[in-house]
């Protein structure tokens, strides 16, 4: 088995390269460390592709009143106040300089009449603040990274003859299990070449996971098949904590038909263009869902948003754009209540407000997904949308400042995998900018780790690399097991009825019930075939990871007894103060998964200080209200 | 609505392989991708394929669909007929690793040819540039990366020995794009496209232009003004008497 192992050396290791793990690798490397860049896919492929709106930057290159003060306080709205402060604070301060730094790479934004970056607006964003091109951001905010990567290979080959010397990337590899030293350090990781099947283990002091989010563990969703949940798990294996797991965003938008594409994403850029959302009778539904906590900070009529449009100074911003959670419940209210489309969800239009040429210009990508797969013109027809699973919120419990995930040392995490930036719940547009802000500073916390240990490597026994060998190959051993499709479509339904968009400590329970039956059957699985890029054995290794991240989805959702955010539970449907300063944790625990409090740090006073005090209590209990200091009016000058 | 689909899908390896005969069912909207799956789901647990976003965003599932070259994922059933065999084969110019996956490190070869934007001596947030001037490369920076225009044009599909000295539409769409590029310091573009891209050998067929599911006009909008400017460049007396005494490079 070890005969054929391949072994690599690196200083950092980056697995997963969307738009986290290629910036992470950009800092890493640019601080001299030879580092390693790990795909699931072919490079370039990753899911940050499919992110269509933009990047929140604070830039104010359309409304000169934002500021990164206005971006964090929209930011700990969104969440519902449950994000890490620090974490939205730094990622407030440091989006523009990430993005503009993309333009030195070469990035092509979109630009305003001045030359500058154009900004479009968003779901819970007070001021157009999206970096973007046309609905299509992610791409080139990948292939920026991308290019990026080629030109510091380059550099190296100019210097060294070999342009693998400092940076190279391994397209088509999975890491299985992460490699640790006796005293739970990191010393590297262990996975497989798709392509061969052929075992790969990388010894390095750093690992940055990077891996993206759990949607595959649910039916309905805009994730593709490598959403799988991977960095949860291999942290959460490692003996590191996952944080904020319950909170699960659904997209308001995925199409619900054919059947085939449902849950593919339709942009929030619809409803920040001037689309609208229409039930069954024709009517504007989501003016009768405006949550006390948004009131006063929406338009009451459509008049009123239909002008903020193009007066937003005057005017106030229309109820389609409130945040993601919002209008997800909001829709799934009124399809229950039977004023759905004909298959299952609601109208989404823009036909009848913007001209042809306008929508093909600043939609082209949705125009072109609807014209190919659903057969519908959306210059002439609405769309049909229903809630779709896009993003978790929940992940590696991280030290904001360094990306370091808890408790063990050399590991961190940037982007989707880690929690704790976006709270209960993520506004549209702070993904990518997340991605880069903490992507560079976990390949910065990197570095500084690895040059910390001063050339001291910790090593790996190996009889851990003989047991991830073994595990990993345990699908080729049984006969007679389950096929792995099947148990993957019974989770994900069950995840997607029972622990979805509106939750029940009844439903959850059940949901853990058939979880731990799935579990038990996981461990026997058959798989045909032999180890040349055979998808049914990488779905059984997967499948060990989604189990997990579901376990948690649950066990966290279970105890959160109140809705915020990406948590709805129809019995306890309202926010509760008490539970806004705690976060829940979920470790490993033998073979299941353990869950506990943690009480959250209390918010520095200079940004408690950015807030009004009436809208402070709405969030906070009077115990904590009272402990504010009374000078806490908002002192930025920057208006709310 | 559903009926049984006849499929004739292509397995094997680098040592060869031949046309499986599957029958399938397909339902109402779906596209190939969704029959490969369900293939996959239910007959053929190890048939290789790659894909990601089901989409057409990522450019991973491309394959040959009775031999055109296309996306899985954005090729509907509803293009064919019930009574049709839909026959689906790796992209032909690549080899073969297993099944639909082919090796495509051509491309990231070629990639990693071109020299990369050279940023302009502006410092980040300085960059000003106007809408209409940055559409004209925006629209190749919109490729996928399919690697469909590579699999169909002949320079390379027909001539392996080509692959040396040829980039391919795709990595002279890139050429054009930074060529295009409003801030790019470099002026050597397209003198790059000719020495070392070899962009003298596309004919024009314009057959990766048909093939592009972004609709990138390849042909006509990168590669012909390309072809203009190597041309003007080379044959141009002013700017060759210029190059030659040294006023300025090309």
């Amino acid at each position: 088995m070890t005969a054929e192992l391949e072994q690599f050396d690196y200083d950092v290791l980056i697995v997963g390269a969307g738009g986290a793990g290629l910036r992470a690798a950009i800092a890493a490397r640019e601080a001299g460390l030879r580092t390693a860049i790990i795909c699931k896919s072919l490079f370039g492929k990753a899911h940050t592709v499919m992110a269509e709106g933009g990047i929140a930057a604070s830039m104010g290159n359309v409304n000169s009143k934002d500021s990164w003060q206005v971006h964090f306080r929209d930011t700990m709205r969104g969440g519902k106040f449950l994000n890490s402060w620090r974490m939205a604070e730094l990622h407030a301060k440091e989006a523009p300089e990430r993005v503009w730094e993309l333009e030195t790479y070469g990035a092509l934004f979109d630009r305003t009449p001045d030359g500058r970056i154009s900004q479009r607006n968003f779901g819970g964003h007070e001021y157009p603040r999206l970096a973007h091109v046309g609905d299509r951001t992610g791409l080139e905010l990948i292939r920026t990274m991308q290019q990026k990567i080629v030109s510091l290979q380059q550099d190296d080959e100019r210097e060294s003859g070999d342009p693998e010397s400092r940076l190279k990337v391994f397209a088509e590899v999975t890491i299985t299990d992460l490699l640790q030293d006796p005293s739970g350090a990191v010393a590297g990781a262990f996975g497989y070449w798709r392509e061969s099947g052929r075992f790969v283990r990388f010894d390095a002091p750093a690992v940055v996971l990077a891996t993206g989010g759990i949607g595959k563990s649910f039916k309905v969703t805009s994730n593709s098949w490598e959403y799988t949940g991977d960095g949860h798990a291999l942290a959460l294996r490692a003996g590191s904590n996952l944080v904020n797991m319950e909170f699960v965003q659904f997209h308001p938008t995925g199409m619900v038909w054919p059947p085939s594409v449902k849950g593919i994403l339709v942009t929030e850029s619809v409803r920040g263009d001037g689309g609208v959302l229409k039930n069954s009778e024709g009517k504007r539904f989501m003016f009768d869902y405006v949550p006390d906590v948004f009131r006063g900070q929406y338009a009451q009529t459509e008049e009123e948003g239909d002008r903020w449009y193009t007066d937003p100074d005057t005017n106030k911003r229309p109820p389609e754009l409130l945040p993601r959670d919002e209008v997800a419940r909001a829709i799934n209210s009124e399809v229950k209540a039977g004023r759905g489309s004909p298959h299952g969800g609601v109208f989404l239009d823009i036909a009848s407000r913007r001209a042809p040429e306008e929508i093909l210009k600043k939609l082209p990508s949705m125009h072109h997904q609807f014209k190919e797969l659903a057969d519908v013109d959306i210059t002439k027809e609405p769309m049909e949308v229903g809630p779709t699973c896009h993003y978790v919120m929940g992940g590696v419990e991280v030290d904001p400042d360094t990306a370091a995930a808890a408790r063990v040392p050399g590991l961190f995490a940037a982007g989707e995998v880690s929690g704790g930036m976006h709270g209960s719940n993520r506004l549209g547009g702070n993904s990518l900018s997340d991605l880069l802000v903490f992507g560079a500073r976990a390949g910065t916390g990197a570095a500084a780790y690895v040059q910390g240990l001063g050339g001291r490597r910790p090593q790996v026994d190996q009889a851990v690399i003989d047991a991830a060998a073994a595990a990993a190959l345990a699908p080729f051993e049984e006969e007679g097991g389950e096929n792995p499709y099947t148990l993957h479509q019974e989770m994900q339904q069950t995840m997607n009825d029972l622990v979805g968009i509106i939750r029940t400590a009844e439903e959850i329970e059940r949901a853990l019930e058939r979880l731990e039956d799935l579990k038990a059957r996981a461990e026997h699985l058959t798989v045909e075939g032999h180890r040349q890029f055979n998808p049914g054995w990488h779905l059984a290794l997967d499948l060990r990871n989604m189990l997990a991240v579901s376990e948690c989805v649950a066990r966290a959702a279970l105890l959160r007894q109140e809705s915020r955010g990406g948590h709805t539970r129809d019995d306890f449907p309202a926010m509760d103060p008490r539970w806004r300063g705690r976060n829940l944790i979920c470790s490993a625990d033998g073979d299941g998964i353990a869950v506990r409090e943690q009480p959250m740090p209390a918010m520095r006073e200079d940004l408690l200080a950015l807030f009004e005090t009436d809208e402070l209590a709405k969030y906070l209990t009077p115990e904590e209200l009272a402990a504010v200091p009374t000078a806490a009016t908002h002192t930025d000058g920057s208006g709310s | 609505m559903s009926y049984d689909a006849r499929f004739r899908v292509w397995r094997g390896d680098a040592d060869g392989g031949e046309l499986v005969d599957y029958t399938v069912e397909v339902n109402d909207g779906e596209v190939v991708l969704d029959i490969i799956h369900r293939l996959q789901a239910t007959q053929s647990g190890d048939l290789a394929v790659r894909w990601n976003c089901k989409a057409g965003k990522c450019g991973s599932c491309s394959a040959e669909i009775n031999g055109m070259p296309r996306l899985l994922c954005m090729t509907r059933m509803s293009t064919f007929t019930e009574a049709e065999t839909i026959t689906v084969t790796p992209l032909r110019a690549f080899p073969v690793i297993r099944d639909l996956v082919t090796d495509v490190s051509f491309n990231y070869a070629k990639a990693r040819q071109i020299p990369a934007f050279a940023p302009p001596d502006l410092a980040p947030g300085e960059y000003r540039m106007q809408q209409v001037d940055v559409e004209r490369s925006q629209e190749f920076r919109k490729c996928i990366e399919c690697f469909l225009c590579q699999d169909t044009c002949h320079v390379v599909r027909d001539h392996e020995d080509n692959k040396e000295a040829f980039a391919g539409p795709r990595f002279l769409i890139r050429a054009a794009e930074l060529d295009m590029h409003p801030l790019d310091a470099r002026d050597d573009r397209a003198d790059f496209a000719r020495e070392e891209q070899g962009i003298g050998m596309c004919n024009i067929t314009k057959c990766c232009t048909e093939v592009c599911p972004e609709h990138i006009k390849i042909t006509d909008n990168a590669i012909i003004p390309m072809k203009e400017r190597v041309a003007g460049r080379r044959y141009d007396p002013l700017v060759w008497l210029g190059t030659k005494i040294g006023l300025r490079r090309g």
